[in-house]
């Protein structure tokens, strides 16, 4: 077997064991705490037979090991139970408002990855004048803001100081596409800002790194302009870090979006998974959290493999 | 050694919030849950920062806030720090087995943002600043863990560690006597970016209904209550943000100049 298909294999073998573990620890990280979970969702003043009748419905009554199986067998099939709060299906809840997440978190990738890359491209073009200095600072700020910090300057600038958009993003189903990304306009804002800061510097300094070979040297000697020498040159070798980089800040959109989509009232899925959280809603938290874990851990996977793939020395083996 | 400058601005503003949370009851002009006025008032001579949705004095809040996020940040930091510290030094001197588990354990709690673990946990836990504390400690008791682990590996095979080794000395004085002063530098500087992390973190709970209850107060929480009036044009929530933004950059800008002063080693500061 090719060498490159092996520790791919590899690789995302050790993912989704990863993700068992993971389960288990999203399934029993509620277990293993000191009380009873029925009881910390009613409160101190539930009746013995509403208790009763939450254990029953949560199958507190069984062994957990049961327990388990039962909850990891439905996720796979698709069967997440129904919500505590409202009996709704979650499952049905969940696609509702899978699309609005994906469509939110799609624009601000398609944003923030090409500006991040042409961002780092200049910083690094002019690394130490102004233009670098100008990028670094304005990122090294955003890069210590929390999303809804962000979130509410960029709401103020652009609701109040310049009206142009509207505070709360809503979404409806017979919208057009361009009414769609006028209304999300600000939360891909607040988004891209979050993930720009470490995918410009990361950028910048991969490229930094290339700059020392002898090959630059070579290319800037024979005349080459220093933006000809970046792209031609520089670039390319660069690539395999900057993909990598690239995609982990993607999977840290799955934190963004969780407190970006409160900030916005926007109804997808981060506001659902801390809705429910504030109504003790253990079912559906539990299946929204096995959700993010998952695409956060798939996209790690997903930088790994492209890291891998990237490497000619691993492609092309003696 | 000359201080840059963005750093002892840093430095100024993390002395002045950490001095206006200890001293809050002498500063602060009106009671923290005190309605002194009318609703959404403009800044005045009075209310120096306006009053906030309900008419409270936006500055008196903001003073207790800080107190309540620089205490819930610190207590937390401390503990993270003082666990992942002590366990990454007892993994890279132990080795073997005790090292597997514990690393292991790390990773798999590093496989998924923090922010999604406190969200499965606190449906069931009580939403007292204890728990918040110690929440939040354990889950960044992982980062410090992976520095400490990684500095202590490179000072455990030092020659006057295996000379303690030979003289017999106990783990614990091998830890504390030989390993913790030599690794402290590169901690220092993590401790600040973990304090930080602790500030952000105890903010967005809050700010997300699931952190600090009323009648406690937090920066986190100011934000949350008064985002009715920045559609009206009221700034009350941006007081509370740019207090977070202001503390949290200061402290960036200090632990940026120790750790380019002390070592070449970075702790991860991701989510």
């Amino acid at each position: 077997m090719h060498p490159v298909l092996i520790l791919v294999t590899q690789r995302v073998a050790l993912g989704l064991l990863l993700l068992l573990a993971v389960s288990v620890v999203i399934f029993a990280g509620t277990e293993a705490l000191p009380g009873d979970v029925a009881q910390a969702i009613l409160g101190q003043s539930a009746t013995p037979e509403a208790l009763a009748n939450l254990r029953e419905s949560l199958g507190l009554n069984q062994p957990p090991l049961t327990r388990y199986f039962n909850w990891i067998g439905g996720v796979l099939t698709g069967d997440l139970g129904v919500a505590l709060t409202n009996g709704q299906d979650i499952a049905q809840a969940i696609g509702q408002r899978m699309g609005n997440t994906i469509f939110l978190a799609a624009c601000a990738a398609a944003i923030s990855v090409p500006l991040a890359i042409l961002l780092g491209l200049v910083a690094a073009r002019y690394n130490g004048r102004w233009p670098d200095k100008v990028i670094s600072g304005i990122t090294l700020s955003t890069i210590s803001l929390p999303e809804f910090v962000a979130g509410y300057f960029v709401i103020y600038l652009l609701t109040q100081v310049v009206p142009i958009f509207q505070p709360v993003a809503m979404i409806f189903p017979g919208m057009t596409f361009w009414a769609k990304l006028h209304a999300v306009a600000l939360p891909v804002i607040v988004l891209v800002l979050v993930v720009l800061a470490h995918m410009m510097r990361m950028t910048r300094a991969a490229i930094l790194n290339v700059m020392q070979s002898a090959y630059i040297e070579t290319a800037e000697l024979k005349g080459l302009s220093p933006m000809a020498v970046i792209w031609r040159h520089a670039l390319p070798n660069a690539i395999a870090p900057i993909i990598s980089v690239v995609v982990i800040n993607l999977a840290y959109l799955v934190v963004g979006v969780v407190v970006v989509e409160v900030v916005f009232s926007y109804n997808a899925l981060g506001k659902y998974l801390v809705d429910h959280v504030a109504k003790r809603d253990l079912p559906v938290v539990q299946a929204v959290g096995m959700i993010f874990a998952a695409v956060y851990i798939g996209l790690n996977i997903l930088a790994d493999v492209v890291s891998i793939v990237a490497n000619p020395r691993l492609r092309h083996p003696k | 050694m000359k201080m840059p400058l963005s750093a002892l601005l840093g430095l100024i503003f993390t002395t002045l919030f950490f001095l206006a949370a200890i001293f809050a009851n002498l500063l602060a002009p009106y009671p923290i849950d005190a309605a002194v006025g009318g609703v959404w008032e403009a800044p005045s001579a009075t209310y120096w920062l306006g009053t906030d949705t309900i008419g409270r004095d936006i500055l008196s809040r903001l003073i207790y806030g800080g107190q309540v996020t620089i205490f819930v940040a610190t207590a937390s930091s401390l503990l993270a720090f003082t666990l992942g510290s002590v366990l990454g030094f007892v993994a890279a001197t132990q080795g073997g087995l005790v090292d597997q588990v514990l690393s292991r354990l790390v990773d798999l709690m590093m496989a998924i943002p923090a922010l999604i673990i406190a969200l499965v946990v606190l449906v069931v836990l009580p939403r007292s600043l204890i728990t918040l504390i110690l929440l939040m400690g354990l889950l960044d008791a992982t980062r410090v863990f992976r520095l400490s682990r990684a500095v202590a590996v490179d000072i455990a095979v030092m020659d006057y560690v295996e000379a303690a080794r030979l003289r017999g000395e106990r783990q614990g004085w091998i830890i504390f006597r030989e390993i913790l002063p030599n690794a402290l530098s590169p901690l220092v500087a993590e401790l600040g970016l973990r304090f930080i992390f602790a500030v952000l973190f105890i903010s967005t709970l809050s700010f997300l209904g699931l952190g600090i209850q009323p009648p406690l107060a937090d920066w986190g929480g100011m934000v949350q209550e008064n985002k009715g009036g920045l559609i009206y044009g009221k700034a009350a929530a941006l007081m509370p943000a740019l207090a977070i933004a202001v503390l949290a950059i200061s402290v960036n800008l200090v632990a940026d100049w120790v750790l380019s002063r002390t070592t070449s080693l970075k702790g991860g500061r991701g989510g």
